[in-house]
């Protein structure tokens, strides 16, 4: 269960988030909607760690994270542009990770294998990640934020830049891999049908969020 | 164009081509080689060149990296400030720097090789905030925000990914210090002492000292051998470690208080260890036996030390000669590198063989430059070297690449299209070449001759070889008195150091000036 509970946020002194709050529940997917600049993608990273709130507390699953570090909050991230890490192959970025947390080799390989399957990559292990296609790059990058299992998985406009027929299937892709893996999901989006494909629910950032 | 051409490359000839085959000439036989190698003192010169240049590339990278990455990642007031005084060093002539730390170093510093090493770091630091910083700069700040929600701590985010990702850079400034250090001239002749040289400077002692033309040759054919593997396999380490990624743009404004804290920790100390050596520099030459004077700036004009006493050095004479050659090897090399530029512009393929023509007096040495017109210009119609204007010209020949290199730019961004809707619209080719490139110059020829000015001023590698006694440079003249014993001629060294250093300083500030209004207007 992830829950925001009243956090403001500014940049140099202009306000980006004011007493922005959310919750959800373990399972849920919830689509967070609103115009640009309402500030989607800082409450995402509020909620990674990537960015402190000027006011306000972030909790997980019953403890208080606000002032954790990201790297110890296990929640997964996924841009964009995918920022896939251009020096290493597609199984060292899937497995980078666990790597990170210090699992063996056997381990590692196992997990990133079973994910090329879940993402529909089978035998794209040792690509490079230059050499992938915009949908191939964004099965990767949600494959790598997978990995870990983490707790909540945060999306930040992940179908973005694809032609609208690969889009639409990703999108149902994305659905049925969210509703098979992960416990909870927030995903930032502009398209009401992608929203309606992928989430459980939908928040308005800007309007009543509870 | 073709004939425009013809003068550089008659220049190079005479000027470069020549002694370099008579260099050649002198090596090539297989006496001097073993002669050479097994005389005392050239295993030591080649032992210490290599691993003080390992120690101070290894250092610099080190103690660059905090200022490179706070530089690169944050904004703040006085950034730019900042950034210019980590780079002056850099920029400042060999002479100067190895005075400044000898005037900031403890007496039993001088002639260790730590003094050598401290003075090479401080010199080379900009090197690694320069080229590092510009790649970390553009490194996305998404990329790593990734690597931490996938839980790895800062320090793993380091090593897994951005070392990594700034190899390439890394590889880069490595090779470039290693290459300067490798072959150091000034910094070591005076900080080094008697028991350490560099190979640079056993090929000076060779020459000038022992007379020994045939020993000086075959090191500096050794030492070219070597800068060139170096070069060959910093290239191809560098092509390897490549990796393309969409650049970023991340400077931002440190936002907790500790990150507001550790920036101002990192800019403090890197910016005192910067200017620490010239401030005491300056100091020191106010500083005699009986306390602060101002003796030492008095008699800079004075030949005598008492009535009837010469120090065989004369101090304000060297700054009217190194300002006349500045001027000389400033004009020729603009001439020079300005047609060279504008050749290798206009005949593309062509061009970049005489741009690699170029590109070789910059990867030979400076003192390699010097013996090389030392023994070629010495016999018939063609000795030069009483000549006065030898000196200027082999400053020049060390200058033009750097000239051709901040013309290039430039002129190859004009392209054909330009010239061609310009004859579209009614010029004539010679017209519309020189409306749309000729004239398109000024600007950036103001700055390379800042440039060419500011490599005049300081060289001395070159200048060893080709000065002659009454014409002594600045750099020479300031080696000079540092090698006399008391406390006057030394404070007197700081004070031309001083004023070498303020001159060089003027012209890279006016240089740099030129350059960023360019870019703004580009």
């Amino acid at each position: 269960m992830l829950d925001v509970r009243d956090v403001s946020l500014s940049f140099d002194g202009h306000p980006v988030l004011q007493r922005a709050a959310l919750q959800v529940p373990t399972g849920d997917v919830v689509a967070l909607l609103g115009p640009s600049g309402a500030g989607k993608s800082s409450l995402l990273r509020v909620i990674a760690g990537l960015l402190v709130p000027d006011t306000g507390t972030v909790w997980l699953d019953g403890r208080e994270v606000t002032h954790v570090p990201p790297h110890q909050r296990h929640i997964g991230l996924m841009f964009q542009n995918e920022q896939l890490f251009p020096h290493l192959d597609v199984a060292a970025n899937i497995g980078f990770g666990l790597r990170m947390q210090g699992a063996t080799k056997t381990a590692i390989a196992t997990r990133v294998e079973e994910l090329l399957t879940v993402v529909g990559l089978q035998g794209f292990g040792q690509r490079r990640v230059a050499h992938l296609s915009g949908g191939e790059a964004k099965r990767v990058a949600l494959a790598r934020a997978l990995a870990p299992r983490p707790a909540v998985l945060l999306l930040d406009e992940p179908l973005t830049g694809l032609d609208r027929e690969l889009h639409d299937r990703l999108a149902l892709d994305l659905a049925s891999i969210l509703r098979s893996t992960v416990t909870a999901a927030v995903l930032v989006t502009h398209d009401h049908d992608e929203a309606a494909t992928v989430a459980d629910r939908t928040v308005v950032l800007g309007a009543d969020m509870t | 164009m073709p004939a425009l051409g013809a003068l550089p490359i008659a220049g190079l000839a005479v000027f470069y081509a020549w002694p370099f085959a008579t260099l050649l000439g002198r090596v090539l036989r297989p006496s001097s080689i073993g002669d050479t190698l097994h005389s005392p003192g050239i295993g030591r010169a080649i032992w210490f060149t290599c691993w003080q240049a390992l120690v101070s590339t290894v250092l610099t990278m080190a103690v660059g990296f905090a200022p490179a990455y706070v530089l690169a990642r944050y904004r703040f007031r006085g950034r730019r400030a900042a950034l210019a005084i980590v780079t002056v060093p850099f920029m400042l002539p060999t002479v100067v720097v190895g005075a400044a730390f000898l005037a900031l170093l403890p007496d039993g510093w001088h002639g260790t090789a730590a003094a050598v090493v401290l003075a090479h770091v401080f010199f080379n630091v900009a090197v690694m905030v320069r080229l590092v910083g510009a790649m970390w700069a553009v490194l996305p700040t998404d990329l790593t925000a990734v690597a931490r929600t996938l839980g790895a701590s800062p320090g793993q985010v380091l090593r897994h990914v951005v070392l990594p990702l700034l190899r390439p850079a890394l590889y880069a400034a490595a090779s470039v210090v290693f290459i300067f250090t490798f072959t150091s001239f000034g910094v070591v002749k005076l900080l080094g002492g008697a028991k350490h040289s560099t190979i640079e400077v056993e090929i000076a002692r060779r020459a000038t000292q022992l007379g020994d033309i045939d020993g000086a040759a075959v090191l500096s054919v050794v030492q070219l051998i070597v800068l060139a593997v170096v070069v060959w396999w910093s290239a191809r380490w560098q092509r390897r470690a490549q990796h393309t990624f969409t650049a970023g743009h991340s400077t931002r404004r440190p936002r907790s208080r500790s990150e507001r804290r550790g920036v101002a920790l990192v800019m403090a100390i890197t910016v005192a260890a910067m200017v620490a050596p010239i401030a005491v520099m300056t100091a020191r030459s106010f500083r005699t036996s009986s306390g602060w004077s101002l003796t030492p700036w008095r008699t800079l004009g004075a030949n005598e030390v008492r009535p009837g006493i010469s120090l065989g050095v004369d101090p304000l004479g060297s700054l009217a000669v190194s300002l006349r050659y500045a001027a000389l090897a400033t004009v020729i090399s603009v001439v020079f590198g300005g047609l060279a530029a504008l050749t290798i512009a206009s005949a593309r393929r062509h061009g970049r063989l005489l741009d690699a023509g170029l590109l070789l007096p910059l990867g030979t040495s400076a003192v390699t430059i010097g013996l090389g017109m030392l023994i070629t210009f010495d016999t018939g119609p063609f000795d030069w070297r009483a000549a006065w204007w030898l000196p200027p010209v082999g400053h020049a020949l060390v200058a033009i690449p750097f000239v051709v290199r901040s013309l290039l730019p430039t002129l190859s961004s004009i392209g054909a299209d330009q010239r061609l809707a310009a004859v579209t619209l009614g010029a004539s080719p010679l017209r519309a070449w020189w409306e749309v490139e000729v004239r398109r110059l000024p600007a950036p020829l103001l700055s390379a001759a800042g440039f060419a000015a500011a490599i005049s001023l300081g060289e001395f590698g070159a200048t060893t070889f080709l000065t002659r006694s009454g014409r002594d440079s600045m750099p020479i003249a300031i080696d000079r008195l540092l090698g006399r014993t008391g406390a006057v001629p030394h404070a007197q060294a700081f004070a031309l150091a001083t004023v070498l250093f303020v001159l060089t300083a003027a012209v890279v500030a006016v240089a740099d000036r030129q350059e960023a209004d360019d870019a703004r207007r580009a």
